[in-house]
């Protein structure tokens, strides 16, 4: 019974959720929010300040590299784990064809997903300490972020345990884990995922204008 | 009639706009802004780290504007904005943040904290929880035309004595001038050298211009103080001497923020185009350069630095222009560690330097220019910004550091040909 929900209604639920609710969260921040014209005479291109930014954002700058070194790297290690295994494990490449491409893709090895996922597991366990003790982090995180990084922490444990795919019980558990991540990603700070680039563009295109290197 | 709470909560609910909702949105409270902050670098305070400061705009969007966050609130789960909240605020954002925007270049996800900042200022303004210094700068200049309460006679007592002790000549009023030079009262008061320089650099050139007796104020203490209609009032002011004396180009004196202001923020405040152009008056003495109608002879040969006035440099773009006049007459000009759009402020900028009681940490917060410095080893530090040669010279006075602070603009006029 519950893993016919998971797999039917909660599935279609989830899917919807996290597709209008992602898109209405984008298309208020690019439309319906978007009134204000910069009356102030352009020195340089605000939409290549845009592009700079967005791809400028993606490394450190040097003068602050030194003290940011483990959000960096334990950034960069829960992310490229994290997408690795999202896109390239086997059993999600076989679950993206069946359900949304129709076509299968490259796919990384067992061991490959093995050293991915601990890779991701390293980096948000570390950026999860970082928000618990440092006293910067500490303060400044939300109810949202704990959540939010919890949730992402179940849905890995559960997919590395559903790995063999030796219980039905264990894919299930690791499918409504992922359902529940997919009903809170818009309404949380996961949405970072998307407003990124907004984010960057929007600064990127203030400073771009001004001849600013963002 | 409103509470002073209502209006505060009302005028933080107006400020959120596209940019505001993708920068909430966005942020994963990581806290790399805090390792570009010299308030959180200089105190290890985690207050003063830079999304803390947008705290009661971060919860007046999360509360009015996100759905968990309506839903929360209207099950009681969410607790409102108290005069408290805005109250414990209020040194943090005008005492503990002096808008230099450093933090914004390091966000991971771009977000533009300055901007946040100043329209939490915006509400801090409407719920009148404003620092008395700036307060009474904001009165002043909107009574006088000056923040330091200096009138129309006073500019023109000033203009006098230069013309009769240096043999110069300062136009006032002329209709038709190329340039408008605005001032800042500093440059009145405190540093009349820069009145002189100007007017033997423009002498040189052969070009024409003027100051305004009626409004010659180049600060703007309602965008210090984050009211925009105060910075409306004062900016339409500027239109309107502009408009009299036929002018097409406002040159922004040594003043950081003055720069910012007219060129960029001041045609959003007011919501139009501006009928002329602006320039700060490095991007002057730097296209007379050029054109070759600046002349220099001789050389400064001290070893000397450069400070990036915040405004000018990462929030104006004015980034090789100063170079280039250095590099002119300035053989040992050394550049500092963290340079251009990454330098280190004063610590004085955002109407920190108006805010007697911000006095203590803005001279504790100096600590990380006296590291610059302590590195370079130089005698000069040359600034393009009168605020931040205030801030600079307090600084090194209370570390008793032996290093000069001089304009620009009065460097170059010494050595012209």
């Amino acid at each position: 019974m519950f893993e016919q929900l998971v797999d039917g209604i909660f599935w279609n639920i989830a899917l919807i959720v996290f597709f209008v609710g992602v898109t209405w969260r984008l298309i208020t921040v690019l439309v319906l929010r978007s009134k204000r014209i910069d009356y102030s005479v352009a020195r340089n291109s605000g939409v290549s300040g845009a592009i700079m930014a967005n791809i400028r954002g993606f490394y450190p700058r040097k003068e602050v590299s030194g003290r940011i070194r483990l959000q960096v790297i334990a950034g960069y290690m829960f992310h490229l784990g994290f997408f690795v295994v999202l896109f390239f494990a086997a059993p999600h490449v076989k679950f993206i064809a069946q359900n949304i491409t129709g076509f299968t893709y490259m796919t990384i090895p067992y061991w490959g997903f093995i050293v991915a996922s601990e890779i991701a597991f390293a980096g948000l366990i570390l950026l999860w300490l970082h928000r618990l003790l440092n006293p910067v982090t500490r303060l400044i995180s939300k109810r949202s972020d704990h959540i939010a990084t919890i949730l992402v922490f179940v849905v890995m444990l559960t997919g590395c345990m559903a790995l063999g795919e030796a219980s039905s019980e264990l894919r299930v558990l690791h499918r409504f884990s992922v359902e529940l991540l997919m009903v809170y990603f818009p309404f949380s700070a996961l949405m970072h995922a998307f407003m990124f680039i907004p984010s960057r563009a929007f600064t990127g295109v203030l400073l771009g204008r001004r001849g600013v290197n963002v | 009639m409103s509470t002073p709470l209502e209006r505060g909560v009302d005028m933080l609910k107006s400020q959120v706009d596209a940019r505001v909702e993708s920068y909430f949105s966005s942020c994963t409270h990581c806290g790399v802004c805090a390792e570009a902050c010299l308030f959180y670098t200089e105190t290890d305070d985690p207050r003063y780290t830079p999304i803390y400061k947008t705290e009661p705009l971060r919860k007046v969007w999360q509360q009015n504007f996100t759905l968990w966050g309506k839903l929360s609130t209207s099950l009681g789960l969410s607790k409102p904005m108290t005069e408290n909240d805005l109250s414990d605020w209020e040194t943090l954002v005008y005492d503990g943040c002096s808008m230099c925007s450093r933090c914004t270049m390091v966000c991971p996800v771009g977000i533009d904290i300055a901007y946040l900042i100043r329209k939490v200022k915006e509400g801090m303004a409407a719920a009148g929880f404003v620092p008395e210094g700036l307060q009474g700068a904001s009165e002043r200049a909107l009574k006088f035309g000056s923040p330091m309460g200096l009138t129309s006679k006073g500019l023109l007592s000033a203009v006098g004595q230069q013309k009769k002790e240096h043999d110069i000549d300062i136009p006032v009023d002329v209709v038709g001038a190329e340039y408008l030079v605005m001032l800042s009262s500093n440059e009145v008061v405190l540093y009349t050298e820069f009145l002189t320089a100007i007017s033997k650099i423009f002498s040189a050139a052969g070009i024409t211009w003027t100051v305004s007796s009626k409004y010659f104020e180049a600060t703007n203490t309602g965008v210090q103080m984050g009211d925009s209609v105060i910075a409306a009032q004062l900016l339409e002011r500027l239109l309107e001497v502009a408009t009299e004396l036929k002018i097409k180009t406002v040159v922004s004196p040594e003043c950081g923020h003055a720069y910012t202001t007219f060129r960029w923020d001041g045609p959003n405040i007011l919501g139009r185009e501006l009928p002329f152009n602006v320039v700060h008056i490095m991007e002057l003495l730097d296209q007379l350069r050029k054109d070759g109608k600046l002349k220099t002879t001789g050389s400064f040969d001290e070893r000397l630095t450069y400070h990036d006035p915040c405004n000018i440099s990462r929030r104006g773009g004015v980034l090789e222009q100063p170079r280039n006049l250095l590099n002119q007459v300035a053989p040992n000009f050394v550049e500092m560690n963290d340079k251009k759009e990454m330098n280190w402020c004063c610590g004085g900028g955002g109407g920190v330097s108006s805010n007697e009681r911000a006095e203590p940490l803005r001279l504790q917060v100096f600590n990380v220019k006296k590291r610059q410095l302590d590195e370079l080893d130089v005698t000069t530090m040359v600034t393009a910004c009168s605020n931040c040669r205030t801030m600079l010279e307090e600084g090194l006075e209370e570390n008793e550091m032996d290093i000069e602070v001089v304009s620009i603009t009065e460097l170059i006029a010494d050595h012209l040909a």
